[in-house]
């Protein structure tokens, strides 16, 4: 599998093209916003009804990333389902691939802003979890350290078209939607640039993750990184 | 047939004589349905009118008795001033209105409760009016219905969605008599099949059509060069030509193109004759100014695009330039229509061909118009998502039964072979997505109560309303000067993906730097430079079409061509010498080396959409085959491949079977079929474009629609929604058809000559733009590198 390492509060994270994130020394692995059973929140609320194909979509790249990694611990970084009744709304063939990813496995959901109430599935229901350095949460908060969170959806672009991107400046990191429908908000939105310190990274999923300096909008000014003064000349 | 008395009067009183057409259908006022086929300046709207009149001046009549509906919004508005003029002078009891987008709400309703005699609107806006609870009373009384521009209408989905609205106005007002106004088109017949309510007879009525054009091409002292589009040759010519005329539109088949013309002759206008640009990417208001100019008879000139084509009238032009072949011999006809709105007086109009190819093309286009042989491509069956839409429109306006709906559906002539399978799999798809999994009975959008079919929820009336509609904008991004700068216009979103801040490019005649994308919007300055680095945009290109084709290909078989420029003679004749020239019913391809790499150049003369396909299918197979292909260009006539490998034997590339098979695989991931899914998703009412209330949740709750693309792709290929998807795809962009056309046509005979060099015919072909490199591998390399190269430059490296 293609992923790319990274050290984050003194942790190695492996971070892989689909956006998933992989803590090796604890065999963990942590996916945000997965958003099961958005199509049947879409044709509840609002009439259309679209491929209702999106929980298995996620819940195959999903199983793929798990059996790649080999790991034991899942966090579900919140906004899991598209809502509460979304939990009721999984068919019986998509509930026993969850139950069948579950199994052997533990696996922490934490509360998101789609679903702020615990789920009636397996595994543990938490507003945020700390582990060593690290705390997992859905929203990212100011001035917190070792954060991962979710949320934002972020995108970015380099070349061609914008991809959903891993975020992390020293202090957080912020994870892609999971999800097969989710859409993204691009890394120059004002509630990102104001949570990413520099030097911050954006990190490009896709066929292999493709780490890229976090583009700042137009007419702020930033230094060059401090203590990395660069070289005049060759 | 004589004019009523006080009519005869009120023409008498202007000096004018009805013309035969006029009271031709005075006379046949009370057919069903009839077209009538009527140059521009002939008189034409009132000729539709005038029965509408004569049966109103009597007085009486409550209500609604006409309706007009013309593709464009501006037109109604154009048509109410000019039928003002004799309803006032006549002193008539007639009410006239207009109702399109940009109506008053309070208008609108006001309209509805107390409808004016005559109503004038467009598609989109009838669609909207049959989907209110109370259409059967606004509509009890209506009489006729005129359609505009009914040519325009019928060669989009605009037509299809008009033609099912008159299929609810029959049911809501029996008797209602149709009438189509039309342009010059190939085919009357099949217009006015479209027009009447099938199986009802459509009589067609002919205005005499007038003096033949005059029409020529423009020839130069300088040559035109061997490729490219842009024509900067003629800058010069025309300049002179706009001096000598009172006022001039400049035609060209693309908006860039249009742009970059417009700058060159800007820069060349050194006594600053007001000139003018118009194409639909520029800002509304941008737009407006222009057209308001023109109408005060302000302009010299308009560079222009097809936004321009249709009926309006912008006052006396007396030249039509058409920049760059024609491409297609009807439009050129209605674009030299535009000049001299003057009944009986000859239009005049100058061909530019931009370069040494096109000078062939616009002569087989001056032939073609001189034989009248237009040209125009058979349409398929009524699209389905337009039904789909249909559909939900009609649930919109209350209950109904499937059985009813069907047999109205097949009154229209593009849907009277529509099965009742077929329209069940419609309705299906409205009611509950109509997937393999059944995830939706518990939400269908549509429910059957007893035998009567209805929306599940009522308030979702107001959605299905706010999308009405078939016009697809293609994804745009608005493009505005950085801070509190005004719209520039549009541009393409695949255009704006590949821009890099500092690249400089063309929009409204101004060149501008791409400085940001801020909120979906591509934020710019303005530049001093002479030259923009990126040309510009994109934008449709028309392929030439097959007729003309056909033509070019005949010319070639002549002995010698004096009815070409000389330097264009001798080069056709050169590459007969050396190489052969294409024949219609076979395929050149010719193999030679240049530049240290082999190439092979097919002559399909399957128009560049065709060509390009064929491009992409060639390289796929030698791929496969290990023949190392690196690039391909493709233009109206030909395909040049370049790669590692020569070609020893191109019959097997072409071979029927393999093209078929290539094309099949290379198909579902492409990403034409993705955008025809997003244009047929969102007619067929899947995909809004517009939603009630945008929240602002700081993050972006809509996705993709390629993503749904996928999805189905993946788990249900088959479903309706793919299946019109793959129908689409292959008329349009991705034109199969006539990759299909081309290979009937020529049966697997190919000839094949391999040379030692570049050939005549093959040179244009290495200057052309629009290079296609093949690397599927290359797009990731790409992206990797420039990242390595930002985190370098950023000291993050390491």
């Amino acid at each position: 599998m293609n992923t790319l390492p990274v050290t984050f509060a003194g942790e190695t994270l492996h971070l892989t093209g689909s956006g998933a994130l992989h803590w090796p020394a604890r065999a963990l692995l942590c996916v945000s916003d997965l958003h099961l059973a958005k199509s049947d929140r879409i044709a509840r609320r609002e009439g259309r009804m679209l491929p209702p194909y999106e929980t298995r979509a996620t819940l195959t790249r999903l199983a793929d990333v798990l059996e790649a990694t080999g790991a034991t611990h899942v966090v579900c970084l919140g906004d899991s389902f598209d809502d509460l009744d979304g939990q009721a709304a999984l068919d019986r063939e998509d509930a026993e691939t969850l139950a069948a990813l579950q199994a052997g496995r533990d696996w922490t959901w934490i509360e998101g802003n789609h679903d702020p109430g615990p789920v009636t599935l397996g595994g543990t229901h938490r507003a945020e979890l700390s582990l060593g350095p690290l705390t997992f949460r859905h929203i990212a908060e100011p001035g917190a350290t070792g954060e991962i969170s979710g949320h934002y959806h972020p995108k970015c672009r380099v070349r061609g078209p914008a991809r959903p991107a891993f975020l992390m400046d020293r202090e957080r990191m912020i994870l892609p939607a999971f999800g097969a429908y989710t859409g993204g908000l691009d890394c120059s939105a004002k509630p990102l640039q104001e949570l990413l310190t520099d030097p911050a990274v954006a990190i490009l999923t896709g066929p292999r993750p493709v780490p890229a300096p976090l583009p700042r909008t137009g007419r702020r000014q930033h230094l060059p990184p401090q203590g990395r003064p660069r070289r005049i000349g060759a | 047939m004589t004019l009523p008395a006080r009519f005869q009067t009120w023409f008498d009183s202007r000096g004018w004589q009805p013309h035969p057409h006029q009271l031709d259908m005075l006379e046949r006022a009370d057919d069903p349905a009839l077209l009538l086929i009527a140059p521009t300046g002939g008189g034409k709207t009132l000729a539709g009118f005038l029965p509408t009149l004569v049966e109103l001046a009597e007085g009486g009549h409550q209500g609604l008795h006409t309706l007009y509906v013309s593709p464009l919004k501006a037109l109604a508005t154009d048509i109410r001033r000019n039928l003002t003029m004799p309803v006032t002078e006549m002193d008539l009891p007639v009410r006239i209105e207009d109702r399109t987008g940009d109506t008053s709400a309070t208008r609108k309703k006001r309209q509805r409760a107390d409808p004016p005699h005559i109503l004038l609107t467009t598609p989109e806006s009838l669609a909207l009016l049959t989907s209110y609870e109370d259409a059967p009373r606004m509509f009890a009384g209506l009489k006729r219905v005129i359609v505009d521009e009914v040519h325009a209408l019928s060669e989009s989905k605009r037509g299809d969605q008009l033609m099912l609205a008159l299929s609810r106005l029959d049911a809501m007002a029996p008797g209602l008599r149709r009438v189509g106004l039309s342009a010059t088109v190939e085919n009357p017949a099949a217009i006015a099949s479209e027009l009447a309510r099938h199986p009802d007879p459509c009589p067609i009525l002919h205005a005499d059509p007038g003096p033949d054009p005059d029409i020529s091409m423009l020839v130069t002292e300088e040559r035109p060069p061997w490729a490219g589009g842009g024509a900067k040759y003629a800058i010069p010519s025309v300049l002179r030509e706009v001096k000598r005329h009172k006022t001039t539109l400049i035609f060209h088949n693309t908006r860039a193109q249009a742009e970059i013309f417009f700058h060159n002759l800007w820069l060349a206008n050194d006594e600053d004759l007001p000139i003018g640009i118009h194409h639909g990417s520029l800002a509304r208001e941008q737009r407006e100014r222009v057209e308001q100019a023109m109408v005060r008879g302000d302009l010299r000139a308009i560079v222009c695009t097809g936004t321009l084509d249709l009926g309006i009238d912008w006052g006396d032009v007396d030249l039509i330039i058409q920049i760059g072949a024609p491409k297609n011999v009807k439009r050129l006809v209605q674009r030299i229509g535009r000049a001299n709105h003057r009944y009986n007086a000859p239009s005049k109009a100058i061909l530019v061909p931009a370069n040494r190819f096109e000078i062939v093309e616009c002569v087989a286009a001056l032939e073609a118009v001189r034989d009248r042989d237009l040209d125009g491509d058979p349409k398929g069956p009524g699209p389905r998502d337009v039904l789909c839409q249909h559909i939900l429109i009609r649930a919109c306006a209350g209950p109904f039964l499937a059985e009813d709906l069907y047999r109205e559906v097949k009154s229209v002539g593009a849907y009277a072979g529509l099965s009742r399978a077929a329209f069940d799999d419609c309705l299906e798809f409205c009611a509950t997505g109509g997937y393999a999994l059944r995830a939706y009975d518990k939400w269908q959008r549509l429910k059957q109560t007893g035998e009567q079919w209805h929306l599940r929820d009522p308030r979702a009336a107001q959605r299905i309303r706010m999308n009405i509609g078939t016009i697809q904008d293609t994804d745009t991004l608005k493009v505005r000067m950085r801070g509190r700068g005004k719209p520039l216009g549009e541009v393409e979103e695949g255009f704006a993906a590949t821009l890099t801040p500092g690249d400089t490019f063309l929009i409204g005649g101004e060149i501008v730097r791409y400085e940001s994308m801020r909120e979906m919007t591509v934020e710019v300055t303005r530049r001093a430079d002479k030259e923009p680095k990126i040309a510009t945009f994109m934008g449709t290109k028309f392929a030439t079409s097959t007729q003309l084709s056909q033509r070019i290909l005949r010319m070639f078989r002549q002995e010698s061509w004096p009815e070409l420029p000389e330097h264009t003679a001798g080069w056709l004749a050169l590459q007969r010498e050396v190489s052969k020239l294409p024949e219609a019913d076979r395929i050149l391809v010719e193999t030679f080396p240049h530049d240290g790499r082999q190439h092979l150049c097919a002559y399909g003369f399957a128009g560049r959409n065709a060509q390009q396909t064929l491009g992409l299918l060639l390289t796929q197979r030698m791929e496969e085959l290990g023949l190392h292909p690196l690039g391909f260009v493709s233009t109206d006539y030909a395909t040049l491949v370049w790669g590692l490998d020569q070609v020893p034997d191109p019959a097997p590339l072409l071979s029927p079977d393999t093209l078929r098979e290539e094309f099949e695989t290379w198909l579902m991931g492409n990403a034409v079929m993705k955008r025809t899914f997003k244009t047929s998703a969102t007619i067929a009412g899947l995909i809004e474009r517009n939603t009630p209330q945008v929240r602002k949740t700081g993050k972006q709750a809509t996705f993709s629609s390629d993503i749904l693309y996928d999805t189905l792709a993946r788990f249900e290929p088959d479903h309706l929604l793919m299946r019109i998807t793959r129908e689409e795809a292959l008329r349009g962009l991705v034109d199969f058809g006539r990759v299909e056309e081309m290979l009937t046509r020529t049966a697997g005979r190919i000839d094949h000559v391999d040379l030692d060099r570049v050939t005549p015919l093959a040179a244009p072909l290495f200057l052309e733009p629009g290079r296609i490199p093949v690397a599927a591998s290359g797009a990731q390399r790409m992206l990797e590198e420039e990242a390595a190269r930002l985190m370098e430059a950023a000291g993050l490296s390491g």
